[in-house]
This record gives C-alpha cells, sequence and structure tokens, in this order.
C-alpha cells in the first residue's frame, strides 16, 4: 500500500524535460543530492549568483551529458532546487555551474566556466585511489557522488563512554597499516585497521583518534625534493575538499565506491570492541587557498559567505594556508551542523577534535567573539548532545585559548600546556614542580570550574616530534621535507640524552627507553584524558624530523618490527595503559578537594617529596610524589587502592620516606622504571609487598609507582 | 558485461544463479528475480555466484534486500564466490550477511 502511495504522488512525476533528462521543482531542504523515488533531488545555496546550471556526468566522463538550468521558478530565496529522474545512482557524478558577478573587491569570485563540487556531497570522485596519476586537464577533477545510506547496523550506537574514561590513541589511517609490516592484507585503508583491532585490544587504548578522513587531494601542493628527487604531498590530509565524504584513497574499495560501507564498517567493528572513534576534523580553511589558488566548490558558489575576507577582497588566513573557512557566518554554520550531525547519525561517530578550533571563535571580520554562536550551536545540538567536541584551542593568528576555550559546559581541549610542562619536567628542567603538580591533578588551574575532563592530555601528538624523538634529538631535522629546515616547530622541549640521533650507547638507548617509560606513567597517572601517539608505545621514530605532513613513507609508516625490536616499551606501555584503567582513582571527573570529604583519614590527594608530607615546591626541585587516597576514588562514588606516585627527575637516586598507611595495609610495588625489563613493572593484581615499607630508593631519572592495600 | 539470473526452487530452496557483472544496471532484474522467489516463500536461497565476476554496490545491496524480503530465519548461501566478490565481502561487512560455501548442500 505504501508504495502505492508513493506512486499516486504528483510531486514523483515530472514536469520539464531538456535534452531526454525528465525533471521537475525540487525541495529546498535538505542541502546536497538526495535520493528520492524515482530520481534525485537536488538544492543548493548561493546567495549572489545570478543563476545556477546542474552539471551531470557519466562517472569518469571527460564531457558532461547534460546541462540543466535551473528555471527562475525553481529558485527560493537563495537556493536552487530540482528534482532529477531516472538517474544512475552508481554511475552518476554532478556539479554545478554559478553565472554571478566576478568583482573580488565586493568578496565575488563566480566563475561560470568552473564545474563546482557540491559542499554537500557525500561522496567525492577523482581520488578514488591513493596516488592514482590524475588527469591534470580534466574539466572537473572532484566530482561530487551519491552514496546509499542504508547500511545495516544492527543495534550499534555509539559508545558514549564517559570522557574520563577515555585513553585515546591518535591514528593516521593510512601510516597505521601501510608498512609491509603490518602484515594486513589491505594495507593502509580502513580495512586494514579492522584487521588491527585485536592489537588496539591488546595495547588497552578505548578510543581511536583518526587524522582526516575527510576527502582531500594528496596531489594538492604536491612537488618534489631537489635533493632526492622524492616527489612529497599533501599526505597528513589537513586541507579539506568536501566535508561530508569520507577519503576514498583510505578505502580498498573506493575504487568500486564503497568507502562509505567500509568505514562504516570498520566503526561498527571498532564499537563492538568497545573503542570509540573519534575525527580530527578541519574545519578552519579548506583547499582552495587563497586568491591564487583553484576553485573547487565554495569559491565559485559563494565565495564571500564561505570565507573571511578582508575589506579588500583578500582572504584571511588565520590557518596558516591561504584562506580561513568564514564558520560564524549563519550559512556556514549551519552547514558544519549539518556536517557534524551528519557524521554523527550517519556514521556513528563518537566525537571530534577541531583542528585550530580556536578559528571557530572568530568574528567574519576575524576578531575573537565573545560568545560565538557556531561554539554554541555545537554545544547545545541535541544531535551532538553525547558527541565528545575537543578543541584545538589555538590557531595561526596568535589566538591562544588554552583555559579559556568558550566551553558551554561541553568542550574539551587538547592541554598544549600539559604538552609543554611534561617536556620541560622530563627533561631536568628546575622550578616546574608546582606546575607539574597543576598538571597532575588535571590542570585545576586552567579549568577550575570545568573538571578534569577539560583537558586531554598528551606529551606528543602528529605535530612534532615522536615520543622516542622527544629523547634521541635537541633539534628538528627537517630537510627531507624540501624547505631547508625552515618548516616545523622550534621549540620541541625536547633531550637528546648525549647524542644527536641513532646511537650505539647501551648506556644513552637505556636511558632512553627510561625517559619514555617516565613520560607514558605520568600520562596515564594524571588526571584528565590521555593521549598517545601512534607508535609511541613501541618507540617509534621520525629520525628528528618533526614535521612530516608530506611523506607518503617510512618517516610516516608505523613499522610494526618495533614491537620486537622495543619489546620493553610495548610491554611497559600495555601495562601502564591498563593500569589506568583498572584504577579508578586515576579518573576523576570532578577536581581534587584537597581534603578528607570521606572520612578515611586521608585527604583525596596529598603532596609528597623525599619527606613525606613534605613536598619540595622549591625553584631547584625536580622530586615530586602524590598519594591518591582509594577511599576517594571517582570524587567519591567507589573505592580504589591508595596509589602512591612518586616522580624523580634528578640526575641522582634520591630516597623517598613513605607515607604511613592505616592499619592493615602495606605498600605493594607497581612500577619502578629504573629498573631492566621486565622488572619494571608487575602484573595487576601481583604486585609484591615491598620489604621496606617506610622508604624506598629512586633511581636517577625515574618513577615509582606503589599500592596500598 | 551482461548479466543474467535465473532461478528455480527445489525442495523449498531458492537456487538463483547469476552469471556476469552485476551493477546498477542490472541490479533491477536481480531485484526482479528475488521478488519472484520469495513469493514461494523458500526456507534458505542459494546464489550460485562462480560465474559473476564483479558486484558493485547495488548488487551487494540487493542481497540486503533478499536478507529483508525473505526474512531473518531464511539463511543465504553464496556459493564459489570469486575472489573479488569475496574481498567486496569482507571489506564492506556485507560478508556477515551471506555465509560463503564452495557448494550447496553444504
Amino acid at each position: 500500500m505504501a508504495e502505492s502511495n508513493f506512486d499516486t504522488r504528483i510531486d514523483y512525476y515530472p514536469t520539464h524535460e531538456h535534452e531526454g533528462i525528465k525533471y521537475r521543482r525540487g525541495h529546498v531542504l535538505p542541502f546536497g543530492a538526495t535520493m528520492v523515488p524515482n530520481g534525485v533531488n537536488f538544492s543548493i545555496y548561493s546567495s549572489a549568483a545570478y543563476s545556477c546550471t546542474l552539471v551531470l556526468f557519466e562517472k569518469g566522463a571527460p564531457q558532461p551529458y547534460t546541462e540543466i538550468t535551473f528555471p527562475e521558478e525553481f529558485r527560493i530565496g537563495n537556493t536552487y532546487s530540482m528534482i532529477v529522474f531516472d538517474l544512475d545512482f552508481e554511475t552518476l557524478e554532478y556539479g554545478y555551474r554559478m553565472d554571478g558577478p566576478f568583482e573580488p573587491e565586493a568578496g565575488h569570485r563566480f566563475d561560470k566556466t568552473k564545474i563546482l563540487s557540491d559542499p554537500y556531497a557525500k561522496a567525492i570522485g577523482g581520488r578514488d585511489k591513493w596516488m592514482d596519476p590524475p588527469d591534470w586537464d580534466n574539466i572537473y577533477p572532484h566530482r561530487s557522488r551519491l552514496v546509499f545510506e542504508d547500511f545495516d547496523w544492527e543495534t550499534d550506537m555509539p559508545l558514549e563512554t564517559p570522557i574520563e574514561d577515555l585513553v585515546v590513541y591518535e591514528a593516521h589511517v593510512r601510516s597505521f597499516t601501510k608498512h609491509d609490516s603490518s602484515g594486513v592484507k589491505n594495507k593502509g585503508t580502513f580495512a586494514g585497521i579492522r584487521e588491527k583491532i585485536p592489537y588496539l585490544l591488546d595495547l588497552g587504548i578505548n578510543c581511536l583518534e583518526l587524522m582526516p578522513i575527510y576527502e582531500f587531494d594528496e596531489y594538492e601542493h604536491s612537488k618534489t625534493n631537489p635533493e632526492t628527487g622524492e616527489m612529497l604531498i599533501n599526505y597528513w590530509g589537513y586541507s579539506t575538499l568536501n566535508f561530508f565524504a569520507p577519503k576514498s584513497g583510505y578505502a580498498a574499495t573506493g575504487k568500486y565506491g564503497m568507502q562509505v560501507d567500509e568505514l562504516k564498517t570498520l566503526i561498527k567493528e571498532l564499537h563492538k570492541n568497545g573503542i570509540e572513534v573519534l575525527l580530527d576534523v578541519v574545519f578552519n580553511h579548506t583547499a582552495e587557498g587563497d586568491h591564487r589558488g583553484p576553485t573547487i566548490s565554495f569559491k565559485g558558489i559563494d565565495n564571500n559567505t564561505y570565507y573571511m575576507l578582508t575589506p579588500e577582497g583578500y582572504y584571511f588566513n588565520f590557518s596558516g594556508t591561504g584562506n580561513t573557512l568564514n564558520c560564524n557566518h549563519p550559512v556556514v554554520r549551519s552547514m558544519v551542523l549539518d556536517c557534524l550531525r551528519y557524521w554523527a547519525s550517519e556514521y556513528h561517530i563518537d566525537g571530534f577534535r577541531f583542528d585550530l578550533a580556536a578559528i571557530l571563535g572568530r568574528a567574519q571580520d576575524g576578531s575573537p567573539l565573545n560568545n560565538p554562536p557556531l561554539l554554541e550551536s555545537l554545544a547545545y545540538d541535541p544531535v551532538l548532545a553525547k558527541c565528545k567536541l575537543i578543541a584545538e584551542a589555538w590557531d595561526a593568528g596568535g589566538l591562544y585559548q588554552v583555559g579559556s576555550f568558550p566551553a558551554y559546559g561541553r568542550w574539551a581541549e587538547w592541554n598544549g600546556k600539559y604538552r609543554d610542562t611534561l617536556r620541560r619536567f622530563l627533561k631536568g628542567e628546575e622550578g616546574l614542580v608546582g606546575e607539574l603538580s597543576q598538571r597532575l591533578q588535571g590542570s585545576p588551574d586552567l579549568y577550575s570550574t570545568r573538571g578534569t575532563a577539560a583537558g586531554i592530555n598528551f606529551i606528543t601528538c602528529h605535530d612534532g616530534f615522536t615520543l622516542y624523538d622527544l629523547f634521541a634529538y635537541n633539534e628538528k631535522h627537517n630537510e627531507a621535507n624540501g624547505e631547508n629546515n625552515n618548516d616545523g616547530n622550534n621549540d620541541n622541549f625536547s633531550w637528546n640524552c648525549g647524542w644527536e640521533g641513532e646511537t650505539d650507547d647501551a648506556g644513552i638507548n637505556t636511558l632512553r627507553h627510561r625517559q619514555i617509560k617516565n613520560a607514558l606513567t605520568i600520562l596515564m597517572v594524571s588526571q584528565g584524558i590521555p593521549m598517545i601517539l601512534m607508535g609511541d608505545e613501541m618507540g617509534r621514530t621520525k629520525y628528528g624530523n618533526n614535521n612530516t605532513y608530506c611523506h607518503d613513507n617510512d618517516l610516516n609508516w608505523l613499522n610494526w618490527d618495533l614491537t620486537e625490536k622495543n619489546a620493553d616499551l610495548y610491554y611497559f606501555a600495555r601495562h601502564i595503559i591498563n593500569f589506568r584503567r583498572n584504577h579508578p582513582v586515576l579518573r576523576n571527573k570532578d577536581h581534587f578537594r584537597n581534603s578528607d570529604y570521606k572520612g578515611t583519614g586521608y585527604p583525596d590527594i596529598s603532596f609528597h617529596g623525599t619527606q613525606a608530607w613534605n613536598a619540595d615546591w622549591s625553584g631547584s626541585s625536580r622530586v615530586l610524589a602524590i598519594m591518591l587516597d582509594g577511599g576517594h576514588a571517582k570524587n567519591g562514588f567507589t573505592t580504589d587502592d591508595t596509589v602512591y606516585i612518586a616522580i624523580n627527575m634528578h640526575w641522582e637516586a634520591l630516597p623517598f620516606e613513605l607515607p604511613h598507611l592505616p592499619e592493615g595495609k602495606s605498600w605493594h610495588v607497581s612500577v619502578n622504571t629504573d629498573m631492566p625489563s621486565p622488572y619494571d613493572f608487575h602484573k595487576l593484581n601481583s604486585e609484591p609487598v615491598m620489604e621496606n615499607q617506610y622508604s624506598c630508593i629512586l633511581g636517577p631519572r625515574s618513577v615509582v609507582i606503589l599500592l596500598g592495600k | 558485461m551482461s548479466f543474467t539470473v535465473s532461478s528455480e526452487i527445489i525442495n523449498n530452496v531458492a537456487i538463483l544463479t547469476l552469471v556476469g557483472s552485476l551493477d546498477s544496471s542490472s541490479a533491477s532484474v536481480f531485484q526482479a528475480e528475488i521478488q519472484k522467489v520469495a513469493g514461494e516463500s523458500p526456507v534458505e536461497m542459494v546464489l550460485k555466484v562462480s560465474e559473476l565476476t564483479f558486484m558493485a554496490s547495488a548488487g551487494l545491496r540487493m542481497i540486503i534486500f533478499a536478507k529483508q524480503k525473505l526474512g531473518p530465519s531464511v539463511q543465504i548461501y553464496l556459493v564459489k564466490p570469486q575472489d573479488q566478490i569475496i574481498d567486496t565481502l569482507q571489506m564492506t561487512g556485507f560478508i556477515h550477511s551471506v555465509h560463503i560455501v564452495d557448494k550447496y548442500p553444504v
């Protein structure tokens, strides 16, 4: 019955015809191309175009098979909509031509000779296979396509893991499994990650953060390294072509146009295994560059709406990449919201990390807003209500908002101050004990009213040194990037432990491994949400290159043989991650109160040094110990062992006096990074009792964890 | 390459033989055949696909269509699919909806 009711609706029959193609007036919303009975509904916005033409291609054809100009009566306000009948969903590629003024000083850059990609396209053709050589004469290189939205999710839904319980693993889709040593069948793809889920489970992480997977052009700004002859490309993908389309070249089935199914299958499988998926999303700019850049989509559809422009009509460059998306224009704001709702609902994405998110808080003239409407809209959106929203709270225009990002009770931040404090403390700088204590507590100095979960703690991420390189290089070595070592950050706060780069010196290598274990330990016992960079658990190196955005080679590809070469690191990382997940006292949501509000006889947190109950806050101190009372775990809602963490970044061994435990409890050793593997940690629930219950010796530059139970 | 499908019902089992390339243009032919055999309320569906060389997204979706049309209790068997089709089924997750077998009866 339902089908015949549809059939009798008069709006499912054409009213117009052009070159044998039948069409009729469409529905204004939703924007984009939507499958409807018998046809496809196309709808697009432009505030300043004189007219709009729909351009239809057979998949891969050099020329369109028809172009249909929207009749004037099909325009409602600034939208053009049309239903076209009897189209082949699988082989259709479509785009638009917009006729309008070319007046850059007024913000308009219309060019009707260009065929424009739909900002709401759900798939983009043209880079179907990674690094397939493009046809540079293609009149429409990045083609909008349709996708089926009928994936069988069964009972899957976003996991909604409490954010303070996450351990985030930041990875790049291609880099994770492209190396031969990965052993997977479909290397460098979504399917490849699926084959590695057992590894992620073994490691113990419960959240996978994927570097950008929106469709991008790996050939953008590609060039040849004059020294090596190697092609340098847009490898990381921080340059979006389309916000709704997954990168086809990341799918083994991209060549068949099934990247959507492959990605959804990956997410479904990760969810089945208790692993959340966060996307690193880049809404601060697009791949169209500045006034010298290509016209691909937004620039030709409505330049003045989609980009922040100077009074002269040039592009503000708060992103450092040529242009800045005009995120607080109401139309762009709606697009961003539609996009994130689409990923949350259609792909079951658990959360988003926003690249250079400070830009999202800028007004259309570039000035920072006190109450940015986009950030507020995202925070209160009903579809995104359970999604994690994480800001990289700075931009390339100098706006630095760590601790002050407009949060609306919802937003978390990449805690850049955690990274800097930890790096400096780990390399042995003095005068940092006070700041370190803040970072260990979840940075209450930054997030006093927002709780510990406002901060994503990290020491390394895709930008900058790997954890191994942090202790193997004093300086960046970016020569392979072809920019005379001028790119990449100069403030790495790194220390090479005595030799720049690889060495056979056993003492230096031992120290490097110990420093990695120290870093991972402090990260995993800090309140807040820890994030580790892909490969740091196995001592991955990029040979001192701290900005490998352009390399499709071993500099980025994870070498899985490292799990054997650096087995001590892998076993340690696995232990310390699982240690965190098994001890709720490390995962409070609210800040410590520095008091005994549960009546256990101990405050929730106490500070110590080489003397119990007497931390050395002096300027020359490099030691700190904290004791977390198990009776106050999860802000007093559960109980745990008491956890004592002692940190000695002095170059000499030091004795630490231990606080007394209540009658019947004793100190057990869980971790001692000064001990060689496999004695650097003890398995969960198998921690031996300490012979000496009154003090312990911490080796030079080492960390000890004791359990009181 | 063209696509052909033929069907028969033997002992309440629907047996369809697919030959050629199953894409969006031929998916409707396959769908019509599924609807035809679904009218016989088969207890199982067997797709003989050893001579099926390619299955596009629209073709894969017909398997889900068959699953929904026949009901969750009706098992679907793919007999001797070519490697490319197995790969695609695996990578896109459709493989969970069918049984891959070398012969039928299993």
